[in-house]
């Protein structure tokens, strides 16, 4: 079997993490452990527990880890913002799981509920991963719209709403990361894997009727890495907050190409 | 304090936000071949238009009669004639270019049978002045701004434009009354940065934080308009500050009022279709303002829902679950999400909430920022340019109907980015500005960045949104603004008085959330000084006191200066009752009834 080592500090089990205690009046507590990496500090990563008090609480995981910073420790660190699932900031790792905290309900039974970094990820702090070069596949994708004919002059480029549907779910990815993070696949060959999330992005552009180069798009996937390190392990399906399907966007990205006559 | 090392930029145009407006003006800046830098504090595609949903207006007429005149006359009419009608003309008569353009970009719009892009009916929005409905909102399903976001910064990619992604933008470098550039924090690193450049477009959007109940992000905190107020500028109409009718009760979620558009209505505790009553012609589909205060009061006189009856209900179940899937798949999940509720079985919960401000940087339609200077209320500031919710053109006037926001993001980018490629040469540099205009802001960083008082950033922002939420609501009255201005003041003295408590200098975001409460309290006492110095009310801004509008004293536009002790200095700008061109009438104030 292969036999790894941890990159230096990096074991946060062996960190003994602070603990803030819910005040006494507290009735309904719900327990956070929460994973915090600060750099500057020199120390290695840990493992902090907030004890939240839920009816003094809003009823998402992002209203938690907000109330902690507010009133708790305002150095927790991550990164949120439309607070209603569109802008995919808040993506983390929830219990085992990939989503968006702003959309992920407190289950208000249960043991603590755990929260982590996108795996796999280089963290810059706490709960903030460092997501470059997810951005750079999905740029390597050229995910704009490709003709080779002019568009018609003063009108639109009519499409059928037919036509129009196949373009629907795949555009309304909105690059959160939950997918590619969440692929064993692309834990392991992210360096020269896509991974679903670009994937996804480039089929978007090879479904639109509107697209002309269909063709060299599925040239530059055609690569035993680009595109098939995907093993349909189908944890993208799994992950994805806005239940798109990029499993199926690869598989029919191969059966393009499988069926091409060239 | 100790020196701070600059990094140092130079560049011919900087972009401050990568909205819907930021993104547009950066696309062409970097196709026109101006060397361009767009620093943002969030990645483009977490920026605020993401969540725009029921789509952008233009005058295609895919769907029936329509003409940029009719769309003209109601932005107008839906700005209760603050709004300048030079720019009105300008936006209007852009809109379908600037629609079709997006198309031609790949935006994937939703299609009428015949494969053009679907338009949806939208609030203020009709045919032939008044007399009929039009079908007006050019939309992705409900979620048009983001299909709009993502196609700009797709385009961003394409001409290969220069990012600064999660830099947050500190102050701007003002001298002798001009802007050179601005300096920002790279948050990921903690080192400061100078960007020098020919022109700044601030494209920072709106400051709905400022409100406890908001359908804005996080990050809407108005960072460009304090900036500009520290620079000693004023900002322009900030009282008029709208109410979505349709934020989740309890969440603040937006409801687009594109379900209205479809069909959706709202009904008060007997069940009554309220509307009827205070909008007999557009019903559910009168302007922003209207409805809001309508939900006001009917909440007020006791006809509210639920056990407190205090919120409303937004039925849209009677559309089918065809027409909900297909056009409002969005509404759809997050009525599920954040209230529990199956929209083809129950109604929303629904209450007027903060959405969008139609005040902010005043600027003409090439995007210039305006300043009074020797008595010229419409003086250019040198270097400064300002699109987007963070600018005044003013194309909203009193009231912004829905779907012209989007509109005005692309036609006014637009707009900035051709102005620069006219104006400037690539290339030109100047020296490095003087110490003095770099110093104080940099003082001003480091005595946040160590503030060591005894009150945290939540604990004072909470208290500014709790005092804006109670005193500059949908209705207003003088004494409560009196009250407001007074409890307001205290809360910006103990800015003095805050507390940071990470000393880190990667992604401190105790920090930046620190740097943008101080944006947001000085647009909140703009805002709050500004209502009740006006003493009339017009579109969204309802003074209990004064409930008619008075257009022999207030028909003008006004500028407020709020100094760093958060004294505040009024001054006015005339509404220009023009046009732009001869190819179309101004349209004289009158009566305005839905």
């Amino acid at each position: 079997m292969v036999q790894f080592v941890l990159p230096a500090k990096s074991r946060y089990k062996d960190q003994p993490g602070r603990h803030f205690p819910a005040p006494p009046a507290a009735k309904r507590v719900r327990r956070f452990r929460i994973y915090r990496f600060d750099p500057d500090s020199g120390r290695p990563p840990c493992v902090d527990t907030f004890d939240v008090d839920l009816d003094r609480c809003g009823p998402m995981v992002l209203d938690a880890l907000i109330k902690i910073k507010n009133e708790i420790d305002s150095t927790l660190t991550f990164r949120r913002s439309c607070r209603e699932g569109i802008c995919g900031s808040c993506a983390m790792n929830i219990d085992g799981l990939n989503t968006l905290a702003c959309t992920c309900p407190i289950e208000p039974k249960g043991a603590e509920c755990r929260i982590f970094p996108l795996p796999h990820l280089p963290v810059i702090k706490d709960l903030v991963p460092d997501l470059t070069l997810f951005y750079e596949q999905y740029a390597s994708v050229k995910p704009w719209l490709q003709t080779r004919e002019p568009a018609p002059a003063g009108r639109e480029r009519t499409q059928s709403p037919r036509d129009q549907e196949l373009v629907d779910r795949p555009s309304a990815c909105i690059l959160c990361a939950c997918c590619s993070t969440s692929c064993p696949s692309y834990w392991w060959n992210s360096d020269r894997y896509l991974g679903p999330a670009a994937l996804l992005a480039a089929y978007r552009w090879i479904v639109d009727t509107r697209d002309e180069t269909g063709g060299e798009r599925l040239d530059q996937l055609q690569d035993s890495f680009r595109l098939y390190r995907c093993h349909t392990i189908m944890n993208c399906v799994e992950a994805c907050p806005k239940d798109l399907n990029p499993a199926r966007a690869i598989a029919d990205i191969k059966r393009r190409l499988a069926s091409r006559d060239d | 304090m100790k020196a701070y090392e600059l990094v140092e930029h130079q560049f011919d145009v900087i972009v401050v936000g990568a909205g819907g407006a930021g993104l547009r003006a950066t696309m062409s800046l970097a196709e026109a071949g101006l060397a361009t830098a767009c620093i943002t504090k969030v990645f483009p595609t977490r920026s605020h238009t993401v969540a725009a949903q029921g789509g952008i207006s233009a005058a295609l007429g895919n769907m029936g009669e329509d003409d940029w005149r009719f769309h003209f006359y109601d932005t107008i009419k839906g700005s209760d004639w603050l709004g300048d009608q030079d720019a009105i003309e300008f936006m209007c008569k852009e809109a379908p270019a600037a629609v079709i353009e997006l198309e031609h970009f790949g935006l994937p719009f939703s299609r009428t049978e015949d494969g053009r892009i679907y338009q949806r009916p939208f609030g203020g929005m009709t045919t032939n002045y008044g007399k009929g409905i039009a079908q007006r909102t050019c939309a992705a399903a409900d979620r048009t701004g983001h299909a709009m976001l993502h196609t700009l910064y797709q385009q961003c990619l394409r001409h290969e434009a220069n990012f600064f992604i999660e830099f947050f933008a500190i102050d701007l470098i003002m001298e002798s009354g001009e802007c050179r550039g601005v300096l920002a924090l790279d948050m990921a690193t903690g080192t400061m940065h100078r960007f020098l450049a020919q022109a700044t477009i601030l494209a920072t959007g709106g400051y709905g934080r400022t409100y406890f109940s908001c359908t804005s992000a996080h990050t809407c905190t108005g960072d460009g308009g304090g900036m500009a107020l520290r620079a000693g500028l004023p900002l322009q109409d900030m009282e008029f500050v709208q109410f979505h009718p349709t934020g989740i009760y309890g969440a603040g979620c937006l409801i687009t009022e594109g379900v209205r558009g479809e069909g959706g209505i709202l009904r008060n505790s007997a069940g009554e279709r309220f509307m009827e009553r205070y909008a007999p012609n557009a019903k559910d589909l009168a302007s922003r303002d209207v409805v809001s205060r309508a939900m006001t009061i009917e909440i007020r006189e006791g006809r509210g829902v639920g056990p407190e009856r205090d919120h409303l209900f937004l039925h849209l179940e009677h559309l089918g679950a065809d027409v909900i899937l297909k056009r409002l798949p969005g509404i759809a999940e997050t009525a599920m999400i954040f209230a529990g509720v199956d929209v083809t079985r129950a109604p929303i919960p629904v209450l007027p909430t903060a959405h969008y401000n139609m005040g902010g940087i005043p600027c003409n339609i090439h995007g210039e920022v305006l300043t009074v200077r020797n008595g010229d209320p419409e003086s250019v500031v040198p270097g400064l340019m300002a699109i987007g919710e963070a600018a005044c053109v003013s194309v909203h006037g009193a009231n912004r109907l829905g779907s012209n926001s989007l509109l005005d993001l692309v036609v006014f980018g637009r707009a900035a980015a051709a102005r620069c490629s006219a104006i400037l040469k690539p290339g030109v540099t100047r020296g490095m500005p003087a110490a003095q205009a770099t110093d104080p802001v940099l003082a001003r960083f480091d005595r946040v960045r160590h503030a060591g008082g005894s009150r945290p950033t939540a604990a004072i922002r909470e208290e500014m949104q709790r005092g804006m939420q109670l005193d500059a609501a949908v209705f207003r009255s003088g004494s409560s603004l009196a009250d407001g201005c007074r409890r307001l003041a205290q809360t910006f003295e103990s800015f003095s008085e805050l507390r940071i408590s990470d000393r880190s200098l990667v992604f401190n975001t105790d920090l930046i959330e620190a740097l943008e409460l101080d944006n947001l309290l000085r647009q909140a006492v703009a805002t709050i000084h500004s209502a009740g110095n006006r003493t009339e009310s017009r579109g969204a801004h309802a003074r209990e006191d004064f409930p008619k509008r008075d257009d022999a004293n207030w028909l003008k536009h006004s500028l407020a200066w709020v100094t760093d002790d958060g004294a505040v200095r009024f001054d006015y700008r005339p509404v220009h009752l023009n046009t732009l061109t001869g190819d179309v009438d101004a349209i004289p104030p009158r009566a305005r009834t839905y």
